[in-house]
């Protein structure tokens, strides 16, 4: 069962990440850019745990944990940025 | 021992004035003064040794394969000479001690930076190794240069320091030139060998270029023709430092060199004429210039020059005589000079003033003083009875029976005439016009201040040395001076006797003529004076700053010629070499391997295609700062996707953390920049960036595709094989960072440390102008904490701590380690500044960043030391399991402990640069700085 929907799951989510690259490449806006990397963050930690079930790999989940936390973070100081045009204030 | 210690002592007295004084400068002095009184006795207890012709020798390896010894030797010469500079740097200190009375602080750097001279000079006359003896003779220029700039906050101390810097340090390296090529003639640089092989080297095809490069050494440092003009313009420095320095010790380092090389490279006629010439011209220069000085202390200067070039002379004419004649004058020079510049220090003091035309009649005032300048004064005039006298009244026999014939044959002793002429002229008028000469007029001091008791001391110690060797020259120096000329020679010596000089004969007849010349001279000073104003004037310092200035901009053109400070050249040069070294070397690739052994999955594939569309278009946006972040965030996350397919979790998180913090950092620099980069390259140079990388990134591309074709023979298997056995951990990354490379890792944090140094000086004064407006004009945003943010920011502090702490922990078995879990602390700490600020996070954090990161590095290098400690190899790690409970089998490494030291300083490292950045600009404006 889960050797069927791995590919298939691996290629929605795949499809979706070249759809945040659109999104983040064409804006218009900088949020839109914002969300298009955030969400592609987000993806990613998808992309990620499917890898690691296909590799029967659990070191790489670790991976996944650690783009949740940075990339939350990341987001942050970007949307701090464009709010008050400094990170730290 | 004895030997080093004469040499060492005065550098450790340096210590203990620094460690122990403070501010008491008559204990400073004290000790000052035991360390060279220490090394006199010890000096005087190898006298009777040296005067019956031993030779007294020590020797330590140093650097054997640089054939530098740490070898000293005593002979005679080397005993008059250590004399003179312990002697005289005793006398030196007891003056400084009453000049810089009122100023402990600076009688305590006197003290410190005379005591380190008198080791450098005392190392050049005992050193038995050639390279030894270039050492100490560039640590005297170099301390002489902090000397002379003593004031450093005057402008022309510190252009007469740099000028002397210049001119002794270009000698000091010709002369090291010179030593070099006589090494290698010889095949040792012991000096008894160089001394045993005069004729080898006199008869080398390269003997001139060594003479010349010998004698520019010299030359130099004794303030020869044409390189006299530093010495008058050292005169900036404090008089103690003249007395010591000028007069006594420094400027006769080139002599000594010229008495010690004697029977290496003398006795040809190329040192007969180069060394006499160069000597009668700065015999004659000196005594003339000397004449017409109004300062006191530039008359000494130019009467000292006249003297060095006088005993050049005596050294250049090469016979045995003349050598003993010039050391013998060389010990004469010191004992009458030196208190007349410590006189000059004393009138400065009481008047305020150095000028001749202003300071007359002070016989009234100070009439001890006057009785004792008397005395020195005619000593260099040479007048009978006293040390001047006879050794002039021999240096004008020398001149008599010169090797020169013809024209020189009777030139060479007018010439010398001439020159004790004009010695006696100036010797009248320092005295004459001090203590008599009518009033005093416009003193800046007046009355003169009565000098102190004490200070009188040292003057009167030498004034009566120079009676003494006047007046029984033979059971006071004569014995040393033998030993010193016999061992400079290397030969038996000539008969001759002191006591006989008194009589009368024909070099007498020189003397007397040159008194009544010198005193008709100085009778008809006003016209002179006339005379010598309308002549056009020579300021050798504007000639030499201009020279400087030149040689400076020269050199300054030339390095702006490669590194014109454009960060783009740079990048493109440093890629355009990479391309030339690397591609020439693919040039030699004729085949294309096999295939990969990886095969590339669909959603790799995609991962890779999402990598280079968001590079390319960062490279197209780029002007647009924010944006261009955003994408190189995008490329970070799809590097380290793709780290984690091929399996290098380690490399993964690490990506990944560095990632994050590096755009946080950016950031931070955005808010105080343009928010787009200006259109400033030609399209021309666009072109050429973009065919070089275009060429330099298919040059990557092809050697890594080679690089996974081929079958090589790669390293990791070792340390796959050695990583548990030998590291005590299964993480092969982890292992060769805190083991197998862990000095690698070492030199890294410490590089990690010296940046954020860097961040924090360059921040620590930085006055920014307002902050950078939006071009919409305002904030999105009145609130700068929002609510939601702070609340969901706290929960996730000890969260990623905990992952942090559990990363480290485990790092050395699994992927992880303590640079991955610092980089989590410290963006976890990092969301922390951004929610609630800097300000809120600080009150509820420790702020000492700097005190972490010294720590850390503490930490990891005593942990490396640690292992020395048990007789392993520097770094290397130890471990062994435990068992304890309720944690079960729990591995205990020393690599723990490096790893903690990384850890600890990656974090202060990061918070140090991500506080003062963000400090620049809070809501109150620049704060102070953190760490």
């Amino acid at each position: 069962m889960i050797d069927f929907v791995l590919p298939i799951a691996l290629g929605l989510f795949s499809l979706s990440l070249l759809m945040n690259l659109f999104r983040l490449l064409r804006g218009p806006d900088v949020v839109d850019r914002i969300l298009g990397l955030d969400t592609l963050n987000i993806n990613a930690i998808a992309v990620i745990v499917l890898a690691g079930i296909a590799m029967d790999s659990r070191l790489i989940f670790e991976a996944a944990l650690l783009i949740a936390l940075m990339g939350f973070i990341g987001t942050v100081a970007m949307t701090q940025y464009l709010v008050r045009g400094d990170v730290i204030e | 021992m004895a030997l080093l210690l004469i040499v060492l002592l005065p550098v450790l007295g340096a210590l203990f004035t620094g460690a122990f004084a403070g501010n008491n400068a008559r204990l400073n002095s004290l000790i000052a003064m035991l360390a060279p009184l220490v090394s006199l006795a010890l000096a005087l207890s190898l006298l009777p040794a040296i005067l019956q012709g031993e030779l007294v020798l020590a020797h330590w390896q140093w650097l054997p394969r640089l054939d530098l010894a740490l070898s000293l030797r005593m002979d005679g010469l080397a005993m008059l000479f250590a004399l003179l500079i312990i002697a005289m740097g005793l006398l030196v200190l007891l003056y400084g001690h009453f000049y810089f009375s009122g100023k402990p602080k600076d009688n305590q750097r006197f003290n410190g930076l005379l005591l380190l001279f008198m080791t450098a000079m005392l190392g050049i006359v005992t050193s038995e190794n050639l390279l030894l003896m270039l050492v100490f003779w560039e640590m005297t220029s170099l301390v002489s240069f902090l000397l002379i700039g003593f004031k450093a906050d005057q402008r022309a101390a510190r252009r007469g320091a740099r000028m002397t810097l210049v001119i002794t340090g270009g000698g000091g390296l010709a002369l090291l030139a010179g030593m070099v090529l006589i090494g290698q003639i010889i095949g040792s640089y012991q000096l008894s060998d160089v001394l045993a092989s005069g004729d080898q080297i006199r008869q080398h095809s390269h003997y001139p270029l060594i003479l010349l490069l010998v004698l520019l050494g010299a030359m130099t440092k004794s303030a020869q023709f044409p390189f006299h003009f530093w010495l008058p313009h050292a005169m900036t420095a404090p008089t103690p430092v003249s007395a010591y320095l000028h007069s006594a010790t420094m400027v006769k380092a080139g002599i000594f060199l010229l008495a010690r090389f004697h029977p290496v490279l003398a006795e040809t006629d190329l040192w007969l004429y180069s060394v006499s010439t160069v000597g009668m011209a700065t015999l004659l220069t000196g005594a003339f210039v000397a004449m017409f000085k109004h300062d006191i202390k530039g008359l000494l200067a130019y009467s000292t020059i006249s003297h060095l070039g006088l005993i050049t002379l005596l050294l250049g004419m090469g016979t045995r005589m003349g050598l003993i004649v010039g050391l013998f004058h060389l010990l004469n020079h010191a004992m009458f000079k030196a208190p007349l510049f410590m006189m000059a220090g004393i009138v400065e003091k009481a008047t305020g003033s150095r000028d001749m035309q202003l300071i007359n009649g002070l016989w009234r005032y100070m009439p001890y003083l006057m009785v004792l300048t008397g005395i020195c004064a005619a000593a260099m005039a040479g007048l009978p009875l006293l040390n001047g006298f006879l050794s002039k009244k021999m240096f004008f026999a020398e001149t008599l029976q010169s090797p020169f014939t013809g024209v020189l044959g009777w030139l060479t002793p007018t010439l010398a005439a001439v020159a004790g002429l004009l010695s006696v002229a100036y010797s009248v008028r320092i005295f004459h016009n001090v203590f008599f000469n009518g009033l005093p007029r416009d003193l800046p001091v007046f009355p003169p201040r009565p000098p102190a008791r004490g200070i009188l001391i040292p003057v009167t110690v030498l004034t009566l040395a120079c009676i003494v060797v006047g007046l029984v020259p033979q059971y006071v120096v004569h014995t040393l001076l033998q030993q010193a000329a016999h061992a400079a020679l290397g030969a038996p010596l000539p008969a001759y006797n002191l006591g006989l000089l008194h009589r009368f004969n024909l070099p007498f007849l020189m003397s007397a003529l040159a008194l009544t010349g010198g005193l008709v001279m100085y009778l008809y000073r006003r016209q002179l004076f006339a005379i010598y104003d309308r002549m056009p004037e020579v300021d050798a310092k504007e000639n030499f700053e201009w020279l400087m200035l030149r040689a400076g901009n020269f050199a300054e053109r030339q390095v702006h010629r490669l590194e014109n400070g454009s960060l783009q050249r740079y990048g493109a040069l440093l890629v355009a070499t990479c391309l030339v070294l690397a591609g020439s070397a693919l040039t030699g690739l004729t085949t294309w391997g096999g295939g990969v052994t990886t095969p590339a999955d669909p959603v790799t594939v995609l991962a890779a295609v999402i990598l280079m569309a968001a590079a390319v278009a960062a490279v197209v946006i780029h002007r647009q700062r924010l944006l261009a972040l955003l994408l190189i965030g995008t490329c970070g996350l799809f590097v380290t996707l793709l780290f984690a397919r091929f399996s290098a979790p380690d490399l993964a998180l690490t990506q990944l953390s560095v990632e994050v913090m590096a755009v946080i950092i950016m950031m931070l620099a955005l808010s105080f920049l343009p928010q787009t980069s200006p259109r400033e390259s030609s399209s021309l140079r666009r072109l050429r960036d973009l065919i070089l990388a275009v060429a330099t990134g298919s040059g990557v591309a092809v050697l890594a595709y080679t690089v996974m074709t081929r079958p090589a023979q790669s390293i990791s298997g070792f340390f796959l094989d050695n990583s548990l056995t030998g590291g005590g951990g299964s993480n092969v990354v982890n292992v060769i960072l805190v083991d197998f490379r862990g000095f690698d890792t070492l030199g890294e944090i410490t590089v990690l440390a010296i940046a954020a140094m860097a961040v924090f000086a360059l921040t620590r004064n930085l006055q920014l102008k307002e902050r950078v407006t939006r071009e919409s004009g305002s904030y999105w945003a009145s609130e700068p904490h929002p609510v939601i943010l702070r609340m969901i920011a706290r929960p996730v502090l000890p969260v990623a701590l905990m992952v942090a702490g559990y990363i480290f922990l485990r790092g050395h078995n699994l992927p992880g380690g303590g640079f991955i879990a610092g980089l989590v602390a410290s963006v976890a700490l990092s969301l922390q500044y951004m929610a609630g600020g800097l300000v809120w996070a600080h009150q509820r954090m420790l702020t000492a960043f700097r005190p972490l990161i010294g720590a850390g590095l503490l930490l990891a290098l005593a942990t490396g030391l640690g292992s020395l400690a048990f007789g392993a190899p520097f770094l290397s790690s130890w471990f062994n399991h435990y068992h304890l409970p309720l944690l079960g089998e729990v591995e205990l490494a020393t690599a723990l402990l490096f790893d903690l030291g990384v850890f600890m300083t990656v974090v202060g490292a990061t918070l140090l640069i991500l506080a003062n950045l963000g400090n620049l600009m809070t809501l109150d404006g620049p704060g102070k700085e953190i760490g």
